[in-house]
């Protein structure tokens, strides 16, 4: 069996709640079939106060072997370096206090969601609480812990951002851990198993996006990408080719992608559902395709869009069907 | 006297510390702290007001939902929008489907595990508290977890995913069903009414929705609520933790016709509600400032942290008083008679308070999919004025959230939230007057080193403690 830790820090506890989603098997299932024993979780445990006060002693003292440390939020190190902004109730010392006296002893850590990834939601706007992730800040490697940081086991923080983070994600990465399996990073320290696809793979709106026939406003089905800020183009996750919630997605449910996965996706410099444009053009097109081709095939598509797109793009639901081909 | 501090306070959403002054076995005095401040009323400031609707969702994971509507809603007051009515009644659905399913994870994650605990291993029901509530193995809590996964197919339907979505819009939602998808909510619903009647009530929803008396509710007998209700005959739970009796909602999921939960007040009679009365009290928060209306209020935080204050939390009050919002506000000022009848009731009255409401919401949320229109519109569009301001007040799970939005320059100006949880466990006020939980708990018998009975009046509140303070 392997020991798992869970943490909340500086977040909004959704993570949590989208695990809680988990589905054949539900979460406690799939941890109980992994062969992972939790030691403690906020939500889900029954010890309170000093029980697990007398847990983290245990752990921090090395006479509780700890597999995994999970920790879902940002690490608040406010006001003035102290902590305060956070404090472990009961304990009298910060969160940040905890998790650096924690981590050491784990065999893996895992931070959970963009805000313990790298900050996340928790440190938009001018960061009042002076929240970074566990092993970055933003997009910058070193937030609590050094850039050279190792966890026990030899890995660096392995960082499952999304805000919030699909159940998949988490369970996978723990069924992972749990077999002592490598699991491969990208450069951000994102397990590559989701961050290898784009949100843009799976999308419904592919034919839209393949004819630039654009929505122009939030509640029509066409591309979200020209006007309403869409990024699926650039944002890593598989998010459309594994459903959220039985079948959803946020392309799905008729909003843009906002990057979630990524670091400092909280404070985009324009507002989230616009796309910034320099002479009518979108900024941050595709990364890995070269700009003028980009701009040459998008006249085209966008000229020869067949009717049937061009009409449903603008519109709540698809008015016009296929064309159908009648087999002779 | 001694003084006892109780934390890490669990299974609660967030943060949470409670300091008990003890004396002869009793809390003769409690402070509540919420001791996690993040400043998301400072991170609005400046930014395109539609932004609201991607920051404050994730203020808390667990009412992300009616974070949504509340901006949505405070956003549609700026731009005189009202959203159209098959809009309204999706954005309805949403909301509904999340605070069933926060319910649902209160009675089961929360709430019910304590009595599985070896303190009551005397009790004749222990041995089937501890099959059915266990934390992680209880038959009951497994059964709802999957049961809530289900039901959440609503949001991957409507609203692409749960929590955090941008489905929710001023003028509506951004994603029109069609037959279709009107037939599977149907089919997720059917089945998780299957589940509410087959195993946590044991019985026709109908028939715990018309029961209107104390007496009645605790001849249920049957299902998981059943086995609660013979907990709390037999611990005594309606009196521990008695609540003021002072009520407040501020109506839930709003139609055309008006909010399927009524809007108001309770104290003694059925009130009007004056949102111009709403101020938060700043004395014993770690925040600069007086009292303000949260139109005028600012967030500024004292980053010494010096006493008296000792939370991160304001201290809202409505004409200078505290009230207790949640699943037994809004059913008392909706007027269910059962409601009104544990008006002032501890810990039994708040749990019945949201099996009340789940029995009463899920006809409302088939209701709603029964009225679904494909080909009518589900959302219409507006314009952000340059300068504004409107108010979303909508009722969470917990109980009543108010988001205050102020637009200059077409920027965000000013942004003051008030979540239930900021009502239920605000400290005192200028007057010294505590807030309903730190009252609930005064005179509470003190047991055991884990002080259970403090624990049941705690976690009775389902309090949310990353919205407290945000």
């Amino acid at each position: 069996m392997k020991t798992l830790l869970w943490l909340q820090a500086a977040g909004c506890g959704g993570c949590t709640m989208s695990l809680l989603c988990a589905e054949s098997p539900d979460v406690i299932e799939t941890l109980e079939d992994a062969g992972i024993r939790l030691l403690w979780h906020p939500a889900l445990s029954l010890e309170t106060g000093a029980e697990v006060l007398t847990l983290l002693n245990a752990i921090t003292e090395g006479r509780q072997v700890l597999d995994i440390l999970c920790v879902e939020g940002a690490i608040a190190r406010g006001p003035a370096g102290t902590g305060r902004f956070q404090m472990l109730a009961g304990t009298g010392h910060s969160l940040m206090h905890w998790v650096e006296r924690l981590a050491p002893r784990a065999a893996h850590v895992v931070a959970v969601g963009s805000c313990a990834a790298f900050g996340g939601v928790t440190a938009a706007g001018g960061n009042p609480s002076d929240a970074v992730g566990l092993q970055y800040d933003g997009g910058h490697s070193g937030g609590l812990f050094a850039p050279d940081w190792r966890a026990g086991g030899g890995d660096p923080v392995i960082n499952i951002a999304g805000c919030p983070t699909h159940p998949g994600w988490v369970t996978e990465t723990l069924m992972l851990l749990a077999a002592g399996e490598e699991i491969a990073l990208d450069g951000f320290s994102r397990p590559r198993f989701y961050a290898d696809h784009l949100v843009h793979h799976g999308c419904p709106k592919n034919e839209f996006y393949e004819y630039k026939a654009s929505a122009r406003e939030l509640s029509e089905i066409g591309c979200m990408m020209e006007n309403l800020g869409c990024i699926g183009t650039q944002a890593v996750g598989d998010c459309n080719i594994r459903p959220w919630n039985g079948e959803g997605s946020c392309t799905r449910g008729g909003y843009p992608c906002i990057n979630c996965t990524a670091p400092r996706f909280e404070d985009p410099a324009h507002a989230f559902v616009e796309t910034p444009k320099v002479a009518g053009i979108p900024v941050g097109l595709p990364t890995d395709m070269p700009k003028a081709w980009f701009m040459a095939l998008a006249s085209l598509s966008k000229a020869a869009t067949p009717e049937r797109i061009g009409q449903n793009a603008k519109a709540d639901r698809v008015l016009v069907p296929p064309t159908l081909r009648r087999p002779k | 006297m001694m003084r006892l501090v109780v934390g890490p306070f669990n299974r609660v959403e967030g943060d949470l510390e409670v300091a008990l002054t003890v004396e002869d076995g009793h809390v003769r005095r409690a402070e509540v702290n919420a001791p996690l401040y993040r400043g998301f009323e400072q991170m609005l400031l400046g930014r395109d007001p539609r932004d609201a609707l991607v920051i404050t969702p994730r203020i808390c994971g667990i009412c992300s939902i009616s974070q949504s509507a509340a901006a949505a809603q405070a956003l549609a007051g700026a731009m005189g929008l009202e959203p159209t009515p098959q809009g309204a009644a999706m954005a309805a659905l949403i909301h509904a489907a999340e605070n069933v399913a926060d319910h649902l994870t209160h009675f089961h994650l929360f709430f019910m595990p304590d009595f599985a605990r070896p303190d009551y291993a005397t009790r004749p029901w222990h041995r089937r508290a501890v099959e059915r509530f266990t934390a992680m193995e209880g038959g009951a809590q497994r059964r709802a977890v999957q049961a809530r996964a289900e039901l959440l197919h609503v949001m991957g339907l409507l609203a692409g995913k749960w929590p955090h979505t941008l489905a929710i819009q001023p003028g509506g939602v951004t994603r029109a069903p069609g037959l279709r998808e009107k037939a599977r909510l149907g089919a997720t619903l059917r089945a998780f009414r299957r589940y509410l009647e087959e195993v946590l009530f044991g019985g026709s929803l109908e028939e715990f929705a018309a029961l209107d008396t104390p007496d009645a509710l605790m001849r249920w007998g049957r299902g998981d609520v059943g086995l609660f209700l013979e907990i709390a005959a037999d611990l005594d739970l309606l009196t521990l933790g008695r609540g003021s009796g002072r009520y407040l909602s501020f109506g839930a999921y709003r139609q055309a016709e008006g909010p399927v939960f009524a809007a108001g007040v309770w104290d003694g009679v059925a009130r009007q509600l004056d949102p111009a009365a709403v101020t938060e009290d700043l004395s014993h928060a770690w925040m600069a400032g007086g009292a303000q209306h949260p139109f005028e209020g600012v967030t500024v935080p004292d980053e010494s942290m010096s006493a008296p204050a000792y939370s991160w939390c304001k201290a809202p009050r409505l004409q200078g008083r505290g009230y207790e919002v949640g699943a037994l506000a809004r059913q008392v000022v909706d007027g269910h008679p059962l409601a009104l009848a544990l008006v002032g009731g501890g810990v039994l009255a708040r749990v019945a308070g949201r099996l009340l409401e789940l029995a009463r919401s899920q006809p409302v949320m088939e209701g709603l999919v029964a009225g679904i229109v494909p080909g009518e519109a589900f959302m219409v569009q507006g314009h952000l004025p340059r300068s504004g301001r409107g108010a979303g007040l909508v009722e969470a799970a917990r109980g009543a959230l108010g988001h205050w939005l102020r637009i200059e320059g077409g920027k965000i100006a000013g942004y003051q939230i008030i979540a239930p949880t900021t009502w239920n466990f605000s400290p005192r006020d200028s007057a010294g007057v505590p807030g309903p939980l730190e009252a609930a708990l005064e005179g509470v018998a003190v047991e055991g080193p884990g002080a259970l009975s403090v624990q049941h009046v705690v976690r009775s509140f389902d309090p949310c403690m990353v919205c407290t303070v945000h």
